[in-house]
């Protein structure tokens, strides 16, 4: 098939950007969409100019490393997917595509589409952690969690740190990535001693970072490749509520 | 070169015991003195970076991602081996120990498979107490399930995404030091020199892939977690910046690289579609704990799977292995699969796929059992392949997984270079020819949590360290080094891409160093390696700056490595006149297939010696003695 990509070019985090028009030929369907964007960057390199920069690594939605706004959407149309495991077949013949980069003030645009997302990782080093050093732990049987709990648990830890949260929302709050981690570890005893300290921290940081405020919209968890839950915010926002009046 | 391994004296099971007692230590006081650069953030250097930081020890740790979070430890699926014995089913440090030696094929050092299985149960109890959410039972208490090799339950796990919950435990163990100041992060950093002083490794070079500048790093020891080279292959389930730079490069400067032809082609992958296919992704090993493996019976036989009669199908792994069926190691099933398409019995449009069946387990146990065991894999499956697995059968073939191979190191995890340490996948030490599932993991932070913590300060307390700028001459030099190397790529200009030379690469790998070697197959990828070399420096197009993001100039360093290192996984191959786990040398098979050992000649761990690019690398020998597990043809019948 044979599509248009019209993807967003900026050479550096200072520079203007612009959107610049590419025609993708002889693409198959079962392709991936950034196998699609392999194939318009060999193309661009053959003809001596500078490929469109993206962030991937494993390609296969865990590390969490790509994420391009496609059409108006992180991640594309696709629920529950990362942009590596969109693929082709979900567009038609003559589609023309949109490319951004995430769109948030606490996510600086590096080049193209890739965007410096370190704000998230300080948010982690603010209190996204059980404060235990290496050595001196008991018996991993020692702390029973009950089946249900520990799932789900399991089901915010399951957040790949990707950011499309932050690129969905109105405001660029990162409320449902933080919600995540806080929620798993509200959840589990393990994290029981620190959450007072670990809520109002984190929340705390990622003001300071200029995420915005959550106002309910639930795009977040319509876009996340992961579908967490907005039911973790409302975790999140009791945990708060109980560290401040609690 | 004469090679110590520094296998401490006493019965295996001491062995670690009375090594801790006698290293020196350093006093707490003192640790803070000390500067340890640790190069790689996944498990291994994750967990290390943030154990030495917790003792006091001022740590660097550098990534060439943007966070420790995207590592490619994060995309294990499987699981976590630790010998807990909770089911009651016979484990033991002995069994898990026992079982990783033969699993290896005896080509391991039996000093550091013990004490891998020795600290395995602590890993677990740490990975616990940071909130790994691992899978549970009904009554609150861990979950286990079996993985091939083993025919106990002693794999830990957390639904599909084993390592992503790992890497996060210990990520989030980092950010908590990060944030404390006491390890100090770079991102977007590539190692591209190490920097050996008086003979003692005082530090490295990086490439700030942010803006390209050439940055000079000075510390006391350096550290690298920096994982495997199966990316030489282009096509590998490693995600797509895994590379062998850092440790190839350190290579160049004296340490000696072990067994680089140990290449782990894992059974359960999706088959190569296409051409323009960018990588591979594997289906977690537990599937064969409830998916059966067939072909037809047939050669040539087209019709669809559910058209074929169950007594016209061949499920060529239990009939030939009845005892171990479809758990049988990885290089045993994925040999097979290779077998079964080679007769022609392959099956889907390539021929070259294996059928991977779950109709007895959904009958058996329902749809919802099986969707909530493994329901992400069967998404994953859909998405990649637009076929549902509940109705139809999978397809899987084998795919280039893992390294065994990499820098020699000594008990101690020191290469030989005195003050680089090596973890996780990128040294040699614990597989042997062949690695059991869900012990990569283990490894990992088996390294990084329990045995790095002790063994440098032995080292640090020991050493003495003349004080060094990254204004020393040796800096300098490598620094410059650094920079013509960049520049040359650069300014080359050529017509080809970067992609097209890797590809290239990685199908003479495939064809004559992948799952069957033959002498000449090797020798003639020893003459294409060179030519494919010498028309890269030639003729590669890097377009760009080298002084901005450049994604394409990070790839071409890497695949420059690639080209040296793909013609000494060929050396080392043919070298190894045997059989023996991942290596299959088609000339040394047993009457029935299997793969045959030569014991009297190849027990030992080969470590090479760089002599220069395109010269032959000179051998060292390390001699490998079973103590305590008898070296036999390995039987999973």
């Amino acid at each position: 098939m044979n599509i248009t990509l019209e993807a967003w070019r900026q050479p550096d985090q200072k520079s203007a950007g612009q959107f610049v028009k590419y025609k993708a030929t002889d693409i198959s369907p079962d392709m991936s969409f950034l196998e699609m964007l392999d194939a318009v960057n060999t193309m661009i390199v053959k003809r001596g100019e500078d490929p469109i920069a993206f962030d991937h690594d494993c390609r296969e939605g865990i590390c969490g490393s790509c994420g391009m706004v496609i059409n108006g959407r992180p991640h594309g149309t696709e629920r529950g997917v990362a942009t590596c495991q969109l693929y082709m077949r979900h567009f038609k013949e003559g589609d023309t595509i949109t490319l951004e980069p995430w769109r948030a003030k606490a996510f600086p645009v590096l080049k193209d589409l890739v965007v410096d997302r370190t704000s998230l990782d300080r948010i982690i080093q603010a209190g996204g952690y059980v404060s235990v050093d290496t050595g001196g732990v008991p018996d991993a049987n020692c702390i029973p969690i009950s089946k249900v709990i520990a799932e789900e648990a399991m089901d915010a830890a399951a957040c790949i740190g990707c950011g499309a949260c932050v690129a969905a929302c109105q405001n660029s709050s990162a409320m449902l990535f933080v919600s995540a981690k806080v929620s798993q570890l509200a959840l589990l005893p393990q994290g029981y001693a620190e959450r007072k300290q670990r809520v109002e921290k984190m929340v705390a940081q990622m003001d300071a970072e200029g995420f915005g405020g959550c106002t309910n919209t639930l795009a977040c968890e319509a876009e996340c490749p992961k579908k967490i839950s907005v039911t973790h915010i409302a975790r999140l926002n009791r945990e708060y509520l109980i560290a401040k009046v609690g | 070169m004469e090679l110590n391994s520094k296998i401490p004296e006493g019965p295996v099971e001491k062995k670690w015991d009375n090594h801790r007692f006698n290293m020196k230590l350093v006093n707490p006081a003192n640790k803070r003195k000390y500067h340890i650069i640790v190069v790689g953030t996944g498990l291994a250097g994750a967990s290390a970076a943030a154990s030495l930081a917790e003792l006091g020890y001022n740590v660097t740790a550098m990534s060439y991602h943007e966070s420790p979070r995207r590592a490619h430890s994060i995309a294990a699926q499987g699981g976590i081996n630790a010998p807990k014995n909770y089911k009651n089913d016979g484990d033991s440090i002995w069994r898990l120990f026992y079982d990783t030696v033969k699993g290896g094929d005896f080509r391991a050092r039996e000093a550091n498979v013990y004490r891998l299985a020795q600290v395995s149960n602590s890993i677990i109890d740490q990975c616990v107490a940071q909130g790994v959410p691992f899978a549970r039972e009904y009554g609150g208490l861990l979950d286990n399930r079996s993985f091939g090799g083993a025919q106990v339950s002693r794999t830990f796990y957390a639904r599909g995404q084993t390592g992503q919950q790992l890497l996060l435990g210990a990520y989030s163990a980092l950010e908590r030091q990060i944030g404390k100041g006491q390890v100090k992060f770079f991102d977007r950093r590539e190692m591209l020199d190490l920097v050996v002083i008086d003979g003692q490794a005082r530090g490295v070079i990086t490439r700030n892939l942010r803006d390209g500048s050439i940055e000079s790093h000075v510390a006391d020891a350096v550290i690298l977690g920096t994982g495997g080279y199966a990316n030489t292959f282009y096509l590998s389930t490693n995600a797509k910046a895994c590379s062998g730079t850092a440790i190839w490069r350190a290579h160049k400067r004296g340490a000696l690289f072990a067994n680089p032809c140990y290449t782990q082609i894992h059974p359960t992958c999706i088959p190569v579609a296409s051409d323009y296919q960018s990588k591979l992704t594997l289906m977690s090993e537990s599937l064969r704990n409830d998916g059966r493996i067939w072909v037809p019976k047939k050669v040539g036989d087209k019709r669809n799977a559910k058209d074929i009669p169950e007594d016209e199908r061949d499920y060529y792994l239990e009939r030939r292995y009845p005892s171990f069926g479809n758990l049988v190691p990885r290089d045993v099933a994925s040999r097979n699969a290779k077998a079964v398409c080679d007769e022609g019995r392959g099956v889907g449009d390539t021929g070259l796929a294996v059928y991977l069946d779950f109709a007895d387990a959904i009958k058996r146990n329902g749809k919802a059992w099986v969707e909530e065991k493994y329901g992400n894999l069967f998404d994953m499956y859909h998405e990649i392949t637009n076929e549902n697995a509940y109705e139809t059968p999978m397809r899987i073939y084998p795919a280039v997984h893992y390294t065994m191979g990499g820098l020699w190191v000594d008990y101690n995890l020191m290469s030989t270079i005195p003050g680089m340490y090596v973890l996780g996948e990128a040294n040699f030490s614990d597989h042997g020819a062949n690695r059991l599932g869900a012990s990569a993991l283990m490894q990992g932070l088996a390294d990084g949590y329990f045995v790095i913590p002790y063994t440098i300060g032995d080292y640090l307390a020991s050493s003495k360290f003349p004080k060094v700028g990254t204004d020393h001459a040796a800096f300098k030099d490598a620094q410059r080094g650094v920079d013509e190397l960049i520049e040359k790529l650069i300014s080359t200009r050529g017509t080809k891409t970067v992609d097209e030379f890797h590809k290239e690469l990685g199908k003479i790998m495939w064809d004559y160093c992948g799952m069957g070697r033959n002498e000449a197959g090797l020798k003639k990828a020893l003459e294409l390696i060179p030519k494919l070399r010498d028309e890269f420096w030639k003729n590669v197009r890097v377009p760009g700056s080298s002084k901005s993001i450049n994604p394409e100039l990070e790839k071409a360093g890497r695949v420059a490595d690639f080209m040296e290192l793909a013609e000494l996984m060929c050396q080392d191959a043919l070298h190894r006149e045997e059989s023996c786990g991942g290596h299959f040398r088609e000339e040394y098979q047993t009457e029935e297939g299997e793969a045959k050992r030569n014991d009297e000649r190849f027990s030992y761990a080969a470590a090479w010696e760089f002599n220069g690019i395109g010269q032959p690398e000179v051998l060292n020998k390390e001699p490998l003695t079973f103590e305590n597990v008898k070296q036999a043809q390995r039987s999973y019948k």
